[in-house]
């Protein structure tokens, strides 16, 4: 396999004093599609957000590195530029500021030197739309302002693809999508699936049809419980995951 | 921290150079009559002008500050104040024809390229008088006259008597008395009939000197079914004393015709803006401000429309920022004295660092103003605990017919905004422009093009070193 991209070792993380996460292990290298399965509040999201250093999230233990080296001394935007990228489960309303602006201010931020020109920029831009089957007036809404659900998950797809991350985390991008929605957005993770490794956070097995994973990890209580090859993913859906509240 | 951060902000202040003063005329500062009837017998102005200026000049004198608004009021020290500063013996209609100093400013503030590239004709006024001014020859070929005001008055008295006064009397407050008293400079614009100038006009007003009072006083009259878009902008120095701003700006809307008057306001913040614009909008015409206020010290201006005839339109778009040691008291003011006229007021504004703004609103619909309607939505954003926001909003609803409707938001940046935004490679302080640029929005998009991207420009600046 690839170069390690994550490495997650005994991370405990709380939120306003209680703690959410109690002592998880993970490693995501170059290439592999990791997918975290488990029930609402099992600290799935939590995990993606403290990777990603949501300031609400306290590390009380246990450390996290990022192509090698600790994360704890960079900042949200610092993660970012170094290729780390966050599909949001709730994407921000910006009122005002408009897809296009957005999309391209954050190329020039994250890609830096290597950001393509702006002729470039407007060639890649059609190009990965049309791929997300996504309508170029889009480029003219505000952020998420009045977006669908399906809308929202598409224009974090469209930011991954742009932004061409080395680490990507993708929480609930699966949910709220109808089939042909699901069908897109799996298209567009699984270009940059060679290059990344990714970390699919979802409840369902039907994203995991059509993003094939490496790995499926089940976390129950803030921790993984048990960790599978993608057959374990149907085994939940058919089971659920009672069966494995014993071993916690 | 906090105030290391607070001088950033005064330090980014880009317009804050000066040059150094080469009046050919400076009154001692203090103002008494005879400081009046000089201005006015310096410029030889008829005998009704000067008569008007000793009348408001009283009236200054008799009325009280104004006891609300801002305790800042309170600190302005008249006496310090220098009421008339020549820097050049004649207005140029050509740039080089103007001393180099002043050019130079103007060059740096990029006035001469504007005008090369998008606008109908330019005023540049630096202190009490207009050192620079000109207009497309098509325009004056179609008879449009736009002047700076004194040469309006000299070459056009009777319409200047006419409407001089006329929609802003000079006993409305203290501070349109004392410019009525003291004024000079500011621009004269007449829009034939029919008459439609699609190139905006712009007058840019600069001061230089310290403790300078500048007291433009600037009249537009559209005729009927004539179209103007007139934009100002503003800037000055920043000195550890104060300076005075107070203009007034008398629009005349007649039937069918459309005035647009843009203001980016961005005074040092030393300044204190006080100023009172109007306009009288008849028959089937519009008038629409759209004012920005990002700079000064204190502002106080509530651009105001009488709706005098029926079916017509007022339009105030205005935003406000406000920084540490700032005060924006703006708002609007919106008479319905006529049936079938409408409004609309949009008001946003930002606080941060301490900074305080607010909205202040007067909204009339007289008896027999039948089948008006109202639209009035005023955001405040919020960005740190110290800082506040207060809306002040009135109505006298004298007609039941009157469709009026209300909001008001206040708003902080949220954490979730930020995290969002700076997971998507923004620094703090780039989020944070990206969050202001966006409330703004709706007031940016009005403006011509060259202007908002200034304007986002300025913001910008305006929230580096802000944060921490």
């Amino acid at each position: 396999m690839g170069e390690e991209v994550l490495r997650v070792e005994n991370l405990h993380v709380s939120v306003d004093g209680v703690e959410i996460i109690k002592g998880l292990n993970l490693v995501i290298n170059k290439g592999e599609v990791h997918a975290i399965m488990g029930r609402n509040g099992a600290g799935k999201s939590t995990l993606a957000n403290a990777i990603m250093g949501h300031p609400a999230y306290e590390i009380s233990a246990g450390t996290i590195h990022y192509l090698g080296r600790p994360l704890e001394d960079l900042q949200v935007f610092e993660r970012a530029r170094a290729g780390m990228f966050l599909s949001f489960q709730y994407p921000v309303v910006i009122p005002g500021v408009q897809v296009g602006t957005f999309l391209r201010k954050s190329v020039k931020a994250v890609r830096g030197d290597d950001s393509p020109s702006p002729r470039q920029f407007r060639v890649e831009l059609k190009e990965t739309m049309s791929l997300l089957d996504m309508d170029p007036s889009f480029l003219g809404r505000y952020v998420n302002d009045g977006f669908s659900g399906g809308e929202k998950k598409r224009l974090e797809i469209l930011q991954m693809l742009l932004l061409q991350p080395k680490l990507a985390l993708l929480d609930e991008t699966d949910s709220g999508l109808d089939i042909d929605a699901l069908k897109v957005i799996a298209d567009g993770i699984n270009s940059v699936t060679n290059a990344a490794g990714c970390l699919v956070i979802t409840h369902y097995q039907r994203l995991l049809d059509h993003v094939k994973p490496d790995f499926v990890h089940v976390m129950i209580d803030g921790v993984i419980v048990k960790t599978g090859g993608p057959g374990l993913a149907g085994q939940l859906e058919e089971k659920g995951y009672e069966w494995l509240d014993s071993v916690v | 921290m906090a105030k290391d951060s607070a001088q950033n902000v005064i330090e980014d202040y880009r317009f804050g150079f000066h040059d150094p003063e080469t009046a050919t005329i400076r009154f001692d500062s203090g103002l008494s009559e005879k400081v009046v009837r000089d201005i006015s017998e310096l410029k030889n102005e008829p005998e009704w002008m000067t008569e008007i200026r000793i009348k408001a000049f009283h009236r200054f004198e008799q009325m009280p500050m104004p006891k609300w608004g801002s305790d800042i009021l309170e600190t302005i020290d008249f006496d310090s104040i220098v009421y008339f500063l020549r820097s050049s013996e004649k207005t140029e209609t050509n740039w080089d024809d103007v001393p180099e100093d002043i050019k130079n400013t103007f060059d740096r503030l990029g006035i001469p390229e504007a005008e090369q590239k998008w606008l109908g004709g330019v005023t540049a006024q630096y202190e009490s008088e207009a050192v620079y001014h000109s207009i497309r020859e098509d325009l004056e070929s179609q008879g449009v006259i736009f002047l700076d005001m004194d040469s309006g008055l000299k070459q056009y008295p009777e319409i200047v008597k006419k409407y001089f006064c006329s929609v802003v009397p000079y006993s409305d407050n203290k501070f349109a008395a004392l410019n009525t008293a003291v004024w000079s400079g500011g621009s004269f614009l007449y829009i034939p009939k029919g008459v439609h100038v699609e190139m905006p006009v712009q007058a840019y007003f600069r001061i230089n000197a310290k403790n300078m009072g500048q007291f433009e006083r600037t009249l537009i009259i559209a005729d009927e079914g004539a179209k103007i878009n007139y934009v100002e902008g503003c800037t000055a120095p920043t000195y550890s004393t104060d300076s005075l701003h107070s203009a007034v700006v008398e629009l005349i809307a007649l039937e069918g015709s459309t005035i647009r008057y843009s203001t980016i306001q961005n005074w040092s913040a030393n300044v204190y803006n006080l100023v009172t614009k109007r306009g009288v909008a008849h028959a089937n015409s519009t008038i629409e401000w759209v004012d920005g206020n990002i700079g000064s010290k204190l502002t106080m201006k509530y651009p105001a429309i009488l709706l005098r005839g029926e079916g017509a339109h007022a339009e105030v778009i205005s935003v406000a920022y406000a920084g540490k040691g700032q005060h924006q008291d703006t708002g609007a003011k919106v008479h319905h004295l006529a049936p079938n006229t409408t409004s609309n007021i949009l008001s946003k504004s930002i606080s941060k660092h301490g900074g305080r703004s607010s909205y202040r609103g007067m909204l009339q619909v007289t008896p027999k103003a039948d089948n008006c309607r109202s639209k009035i939505v005023c955001d405040a954003l919020i960005l740190d605990a110290d800082s506040r926001s207060d809306t002040y909003p009135t109505m006298e609803i004298g007609n039941s017919s009157a469709d009026i409707e209300h909001e008001a938001s206040v708003s902080k940046a949220s954490g979730d905004q930020l995290f969002y935004l700076m997971s998507r490679g923004h620094s703090e302080t780039e989020a944070m422009g990206l969050i202001v640029n966006g409330f703004f929005e709706p007031f940016t998009r009005e403006l011509p093009m060259e202007y908002a991207v200034e304007l986002n420009r300025l913001l910008e600046l305006e929230m580096e070193g802000s944060i921490g």
